[in-house]
């Protein structure tokens, strides 16, 4: 293959394919190598939440470009169908006081940081979902502007977006291995031949990992599966998607109509299975309808595995790495999705030698050799 | 009668002619079709429509249905209330 590229982008997950597009908005000719169809890995098994309200003030930033991007997506990538962004809010609810403490410290750093987010009292939170099981709930936190966003659509319109500006997509391609040494990358392997490149990122979620380990650098995440469960349509009832850390289940209703619902389980397998169990079916129905007792006479049709990549802080792997060339986009343990917009175009600007718009030196991998880990509180 | 006048996918209310326009689009799998257009998404899961969609990448692509790829079959295979699931109540289908 002779072809030049100026980035190998390993993964066409959301994240592979907006760097592709971010670069590719600069003039640069990046190759997405995806080993299955677009999608296929954590992307495409999320449940497509966007949120500002996490309790760090890197992700708090990033997210505020989250949101403006999607705000104005569906244009910027010229889509024929529809991307989905819809804003109906997300409430985290406490039934703890160790949870409501924690909220309330996240909640006043958002603002600090200019996000539009409130504490509810327990009263306020039931006018804003009337079908809520008032018993146990000490109060909330509230953002209207947080929602929804097709994560298929989302990353196909990064890609046609990217194709358009010369990127190149290569579905049903495995990058076998990296090559290149400590010093430096050189290129991948695919079963198609050999592809030189100076530069690689690593955008292949839980499967990241194993691929950089033999250029001497190790990446500390594991994963996680987490499961699914998704309704029939039923008319509109529910605006905000819900979140309790203190059980780790959560809930919504899509723009589709279905409802979503999903927890996470201390006890779940660790690995890189994917098989769906009954076992996840009756813990989520039982939790989520004693939150919300309507649920109980809605129909599920299906329910999905995905991974989780996470990292010891449950905070993303992005930037450069000890090896010259290669970069990382890993370990968005669970939240990853709606950072597509801001990493990916921050990963392009450290890529092309310019300043990110956002310092994001604070998720670098050496952050596990320095000890300056910074935990992110708000995750299910 | 016109391939918009054929419904593919009852559950979803996906016609012929919606499919064959994404099959011109360049999605030529089971997988991309279900999640662009949600054919075979949903209470029946697929089960007429996912032929009846591997026929028409078959006939597309000149490749034989057997060797197309094939989407996961994901449970449960009829909708279950969630009450059922919860707590074994009765199911009034
Ligand atoms: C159940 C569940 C719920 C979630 N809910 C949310 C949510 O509400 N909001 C949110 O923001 N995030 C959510 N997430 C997390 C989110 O889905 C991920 O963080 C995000 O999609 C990661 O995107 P990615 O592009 O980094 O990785 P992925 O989508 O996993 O993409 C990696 C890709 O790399 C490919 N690949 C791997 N190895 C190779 C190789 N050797 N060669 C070529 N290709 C390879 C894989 O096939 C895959 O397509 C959820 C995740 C799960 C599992």
């Amino acid at each position: 293959m002779s072809k030049c590229w100026d980035a190998v982008i390993i993964g066409g997950g959301v994240h592979g394919c907006s760097l592709a597009y971010h670069l590719a908005s600069q003039g640069l000719r990046p190759l997405v190598l995806e080993r299955s169809y677009l999608a296929s890995g954590g992307t495409g098994r999320s449940a497509a939440g966007v949120r500002h309200q996490f309790g760090t003030e890197v992700n708090c930033l990033l997210a505020i470009e989250n949101i403006r991007a999607f705000e104005r997506i569906q244009e910027e990538l010229d889509y024929p169908w529809d991307i989905e962004f819809q804003q109906g809010g997300y409430l985290l609810i406490a039934y703890s006081e160790g949870q409501l403490g924690q909220f309330q410290e996240n909640v006043a750093l958002q603002q600090r940081l200019g996000i539009d987010s409130v504490m509810l009292s327990p009263e306020e939170t039931l006018r804003l979902v009337p079908e809520l099981n008032p018993e146990g709930v000490l109060g909330a936190s509230y953002c209207a502007k947080d929602g929804h966003v097709n994560p298929f659509h989302l990353t196909w319109a990064y890609a046609r977006a990217a194709e358009r500006l010369g990127a190149t997509i290569r579905q049903y391609c495995p990058v076998i291995s990296i090559t290149g040494d400590d010093r430096g990358v050189r290129g991948v392997v695919t079963p198609d031949g050999t592809i030189e490149c100076p530069n690689v990122v690593v955008a292949a979620g839980p499967w990241g990992p194993s691929l950089v380990e033999p250029l001497g650098l190790e990446v500390p995440l594991y994963s996680e599966r987490h499961q699914i469960m998704v309704t029939e349509p039923v008319e509109r009832f529910l605006d905000p998607m819900i979140l309790c850390f203190d059980d780790g289940t959560y809930w919504k209703q899509t723009p589709h109509g279905s409802v979503i619902m999903g927890i996470g389980d201390p006890m779940e397998l660790k690995g890189l299975f994917m098989s769906s169990s009954w076992s996840f079916l009756e813990e989520a129905a039982l939790r989520i309808s004693s939150h919300m007792p309507s649920t109980l006479g809605l129909r599920v049709v299906r329910q999905w595995a995905g991974l989780y990549d996470i990292t010891p802080d449950s905070q993303a792997i992005i930037g450069p790495t000890p090896v010259e060339g290669l970069y990382l986009d890993l370990g968005w343990s669970g939240h990853g999705l709606q950072f597509a917009p801001s990493v990916g175009r921050i990963l392009a600007q450290l890529i092309s030698g310019q300043e990110p718009f956002i310092p994001v030196d604070a998720l670098g991998l050496d952050r596990f050799q320095t000890g300056r880990l910074i935990p992110e509180p708000a995750c299910v | 009668m016109s391939d918009k006048d054929i419904v593919i996918c009852r559950c979803e209310d996906i016609t012929l002619g919606e499919i064959r326009s994404l099959l011109d689009e360049g999605f030529l799998t089971v997988d991309e079709v279900k999640r662009i257009s949600r054919c075979g998404m949903g209470p029946c899961q697929g089960k007429t429509c996912r032929d009846l969609v591997l026929q028409e990448i078959s006939l597309k692509t000149g490749r034989p249905v057997k060797d197309l790829r094939m989407p996961t079959f994901r449970p449960p295979t009829k909708p279950v209330k969630l009450g059922v699931i919860a707590r074994g109540e009765e199911d009034d289908v």
